[in-house]
């Protein structure tokens, strides 16, 4: 077992149960975070895991259950209290002010005064200190919003050291990173280690808690489910502990029969919304019966580009042609009533109208067209008719299909865009990262329903940031750096390293097919 | 805020000195003319300089503030009869003035507390709550008014504030005129000064626009929110009475009902304008004044333009400031978003 058991225990939580109206969000759950141990809390979305890290941190209150921190049981009020007690988190969503410098963000709560004013320059010592310690690069003085991801991540680490917390819960902390950011993570974690940090790592990636945890606890629908460590543990077992079934990891197809050219791409060019081109010259061509994947580091143009081809922003220059018709700078419905079927990268902005029912969301792209109108006024029973079948057919996990969609957890929403962009008749798919904050079970899912689009002779379109999932659902993957395709190689003869190589803006030799 | 704006507001108060010279032409030698156009602009820039500052401490907090025109005008009210039962009561006339001051600095207070308690509490729409407590404070001022003095003679306030000289400055010849000012014209300079200070280089500030601009975030380091935000919306407040003040017991000694006459709208448009930082804000305020003492001085120098168009200038300078032509303004982000702890 785990080599840190014999020692000190330094926060754990006994039968702790926790419930929403409706929900139990947690069920007796019990854990031990040992000091200098690395404890991986694995769960699909909505397992509980936030919902226990937030009790643990004082922002929610159990029904029933103990708290202890060092041995002694505490009632921890709120943030304050588990600050004081050395507990830092690093939320999903990051508690950072945008237009703060790091310093203010750093300090914020955990002021130092000279007089009756802030102290700027012993704060800005003191996180150099810090960074050098602990090796984290942070620049005081730059303004949070000017930062990568990845580095307001090092900041939310560093505001935790600052507030001296030996434990530290990350939440989620690579579902926003680059495959490289996230290697400096885990170098950072294992620092943190090296010094006697304790670290609860949330994750729903099996790769990741395999390769940076000491010990793994498994919760399912609230309760856990499981414990191991990554020596007696396997993807495939992990998965089963998650879902509670076997599931399919690889995605399972066969060879491309591509046809015809439906999407045509030439030499597009598009600004962002600060007016920087970083759609720089693309020409991509994907025929029917093929998936074609972009790989490529977020902020790429990647984002830009699919919001062009599916009329949601200007092309500056270049053509955009779909089975062969001009539709560049169309408006979207044009574009949808060519055939073009898109999951947008932001499920919740774009891609739904989270306060409308499932039914109502169901049509958004169809609600003007027969059945579903009769002339100005909406035809409720087909418009429920189309729900129900679809919640069945899609397998939406919701109680009515009447419910407002905000409702439903990641995985459910992202079958709900699905349901109603492939439900009718499409020449091509436009997937912007679809599977992003989706659990294992429901992958698998969006996996096989976009390779069946494919087989029924759809050209599909994938753009994700998870290298894994464009390897392997693409027939050939496009690689995108600073708004270009800088290579497109086919899939079987992709490797990982040359990928990552080409995302990073090397030059390889051009590789022959 | 940015240097180019403060610059367009600078170039902007120029030409209406110019218009002013203009207008005296022949009438008044010019650097008498100038100088009394400065030292009106910064007396009738008052309520909006300390408007905008109470609006700046509700909205760095995250509280939108439109009931600062209720705020002034019922402080304004209960100012001026406080003042006027105090020397009844047989003060002497400072003290009562004083206790005028008083009573409208707890005015605001109250008025503040409600939008608050409203707001921050209860969670109302914070502009609904803010129209309400303007339609109290006209509703209130109006009826008691009223029913207090109607046909019969309205008693004596005390009089208005003494004027300050500064010690030097007051003494240059013809220029010293800027520096006798009365003390709310002097002390909103001062809070001016203050409030950047307590904003940007202190704990209370940082805390205060962390709940402005990410109240998570701010609940995740142990800030209370709640706390914060009351305690900025009543200073807020309180900086609003002391506006009210102005009117009745700075200015003139008497009331009307409607007296700040939409003074809190323009003193909201000052801040916005001054991207909700104090210098900004002021400058906006003195640009508002500016134009306001141009209308002035065109009576006095007799313009034969009627001088309801000239009163407008103000108003159309609002609404050019918001149109966004001189740049955008960003407000704090969770502006206006009541907060809902976990």
């Amino acid at each position: 077992m785990d080599k840190y058991m014999d020692r000190e225990i330094v926060l754990e939580a006994r039968n702790v149960t926790k419930t929403f109206p409706g929900v139990i969000a947690n069920k007796d759950v019990s854990l031990k975070l040992y000091r200098g141990e690395v404890l991986a809390l694995l769960g699909e979305n909505g397992a509980g895991k936030t919902t226990l890290m937030n009790i643990l941190y004082g922002l929610y209150h159990q029904d029933s259950g103990e708290i202890l921190v060092r041995g002694e049981a505490v009632r921890i009020s709120g943030p304050s209290e588990s600050i004081r007690r050395g507990i830092g988190m690093v939320h999903q969503h990051f508690m950072l002010v945008p237009v703060f410098t790091v310093a203010e963000n750093i300090m914020l709560g955990a002021e130092t005064v000279k007089g009756l004013s802030l102290d700027i320059a012993t704060v800005r010592r003191r996180i150099r200190e810090l960074a050098e310690q602990y090796n984290l690069d942070v620049d005081p003085d730059a303004y949070v919003k000017d930062l990568s991801v990845g580095q307001q991540q090092r900041v939310e680490i560093v505001k935790a050291l600052y507030r001296k917390a030996d434990i530290l819960i990350l939440d989620e902390p690579t579902a926003v990173l680059t495959p490289q950011e996230a290697d400096d993570l885990f170098e950072v974690i294992r620092t943190l280690q090296a010094q006697g940090t304790s670290v609860i790592f949330i994750s729903h990636k099996l790769k990741e808690v395999l390769a940076i945890s000491d010990r793994i606890m498994v919760l399912r629908r609230g309760q856990v489910v499981g414990e191991t460590t990554p020596a007696g543990a396997t993807e495939r077992s992990l998965a089963e502990m998650m879902v509670g079934r076997s599931v399919l990891l690889e995605v399972d197809k066969q060879p491309a029969k591509p046809g015809e050219v439906v999407l045509d791409v030439r030499g597009l060019r598009a600004d962002d919304d600060r007016g920087q081109q970083v759609v720089n010259d693309v020409s991509l061509q994907v025929r029917a019966g093929e998936i074609v994947g972009i790989a490529g580091v977020q902020g790429n143009g990647q984002t830009e580009l699919v919001e062009v081809l599916t009329g949601l922003r200007p092309a500056r220059a270049g053509q955009v042609l779909i089975a062969g018709t001009d539709y560049t700078n169309a408006v979207p419905r044009t574009i949808t009533e060519a055939g073009t079927a898109h999951i947008p990268e932001d499920r919740q902005e774009d891609g739904l109208v989270l306060s409308y029912t499932i039914a109502d969301n169901l049509v958004l792209n169809t609600y003007y067209l027969p059945p579903y109108a009769n002339g100005i006024a909406r035809n409720e029973d087909a418009i429920n008719a189309n729900a129900e079948k679809l919640v069945k057919e899609y397998d939406v996990r919701t109680p009515s299909p009447f419910v407002p969609v905000g409702n439903l957890s990641g995985g459910n929403k992202q079958k709900v865009i699905i349901a109603r962009e492939l439900s009718r008749p499409i020449k091509l798919l436009i997937a912007a990262q679809p599977t992003r904050g989706v659990d294992v079970g429901s992958i698998e899912f969006i996996h096989k329903t976009i390779v069946a689009q494919r087989d029924a002779g759809a050209a599909v379109l994938v753009v994700s940031a998870e290298l894994d999932e464009v390897m392997s659902l693409a027939d050939k993957i496009a690689v995108m750096y600073h708004g270009q395709i800088v290579a497109v190689v086919p899939a079987d003869q992709a490797t990982r390293e040359d990928l990552g190589l080409l995302m990073a803006g090397a030059h390889l030799e051009p590789v022959t097919s | 805020m940015s240097l180019n704006r403060f610059l367009f507001i600078l170039l902007a108060i120029l030409v209406l000195i110019g218009v002013t010279e203009a207008l005296g032409q022949g009438q008044a030698p010019p650097l008498l003319i100038a100088v009394s156009f400065l030292a009106t602009t910064l007396q009738v820039a008052t309520p909006l300089t300390l408007g905008a500052l109470s609006g700046i401490y509700c909205e760095r907090a995250g509280v939108v503030n439109i009931a600062i025109e209720g705020m002034m005008l019922g402080a304004a009210f209960f100012g001026w009869l406080a003042s006027i039962y105090a020397g009844a009561a047989g003060l002497p006339m400072i003290a009562a003035l004083l206790v005028g001051v008083l009573a409208a600095l707890l005015t605001g207070a109250l008025l503040a507390l409600l939008h608050a308690t409203l707001s921050i509490t209860f969670k109302v729409d914070q502009i609904i709550s803010g129209t309400v407590i303007n339609i109290l404070a006209v509703g209130l001022t109006g009826f008691l008014n009223r029913a207090l003095f109607f046909q019969q003679e309205v008693p004596h306030a005390p009089g208005v504030l003494p004027t300050i000289r500064i010690p030097l400055l007051a003494d240059i010849p013809v220029v010293g005129r800027i520096f006798q000012q009365q003390p709310i014209t002097l002390l909103a300079i001062a809070l001016v000064v203050f409030t950047h200070w307590l904003l940007f280089s202190t704990r209370w500030g940082l805390r205060t626009r962390a709940v402005g601009e990410h109240p998570l975030a701010a609940d995740t380091v142990g800030i209370n929110v709640y706390r914060m935000r009351y305690a900025n919306v009543l200073i807020g407040g309180v900086i609003a009475g002391l506006a009210g003040a102005y009117f009745t017991l700075e200015s003139v000694p008497s009331f009307e009902p409607g007296q700040t006459a939409g003074r809190g709208f323009i003193a909201l448009a000052a801040m916005i304008f001054g991207n909700w930082t104090p210098f900004g804000a002021w400058s906006a305020a003195l640009l508002f004044g500016a134009a306001q003492a141009l209308q002035i001085n065109a009576q006095f120098f007799g313009l034969k333009v009627p001088s309801q168009f000239v009163g407008m200038l103000p108003y159309i300078l609002t609404m050019i400031a918001l149109t966004g032509i001189v740049g955008r303004t960003i407000p704090p982000a969770a502006d206006g978003k009541a907060y809902e702890k976990a």
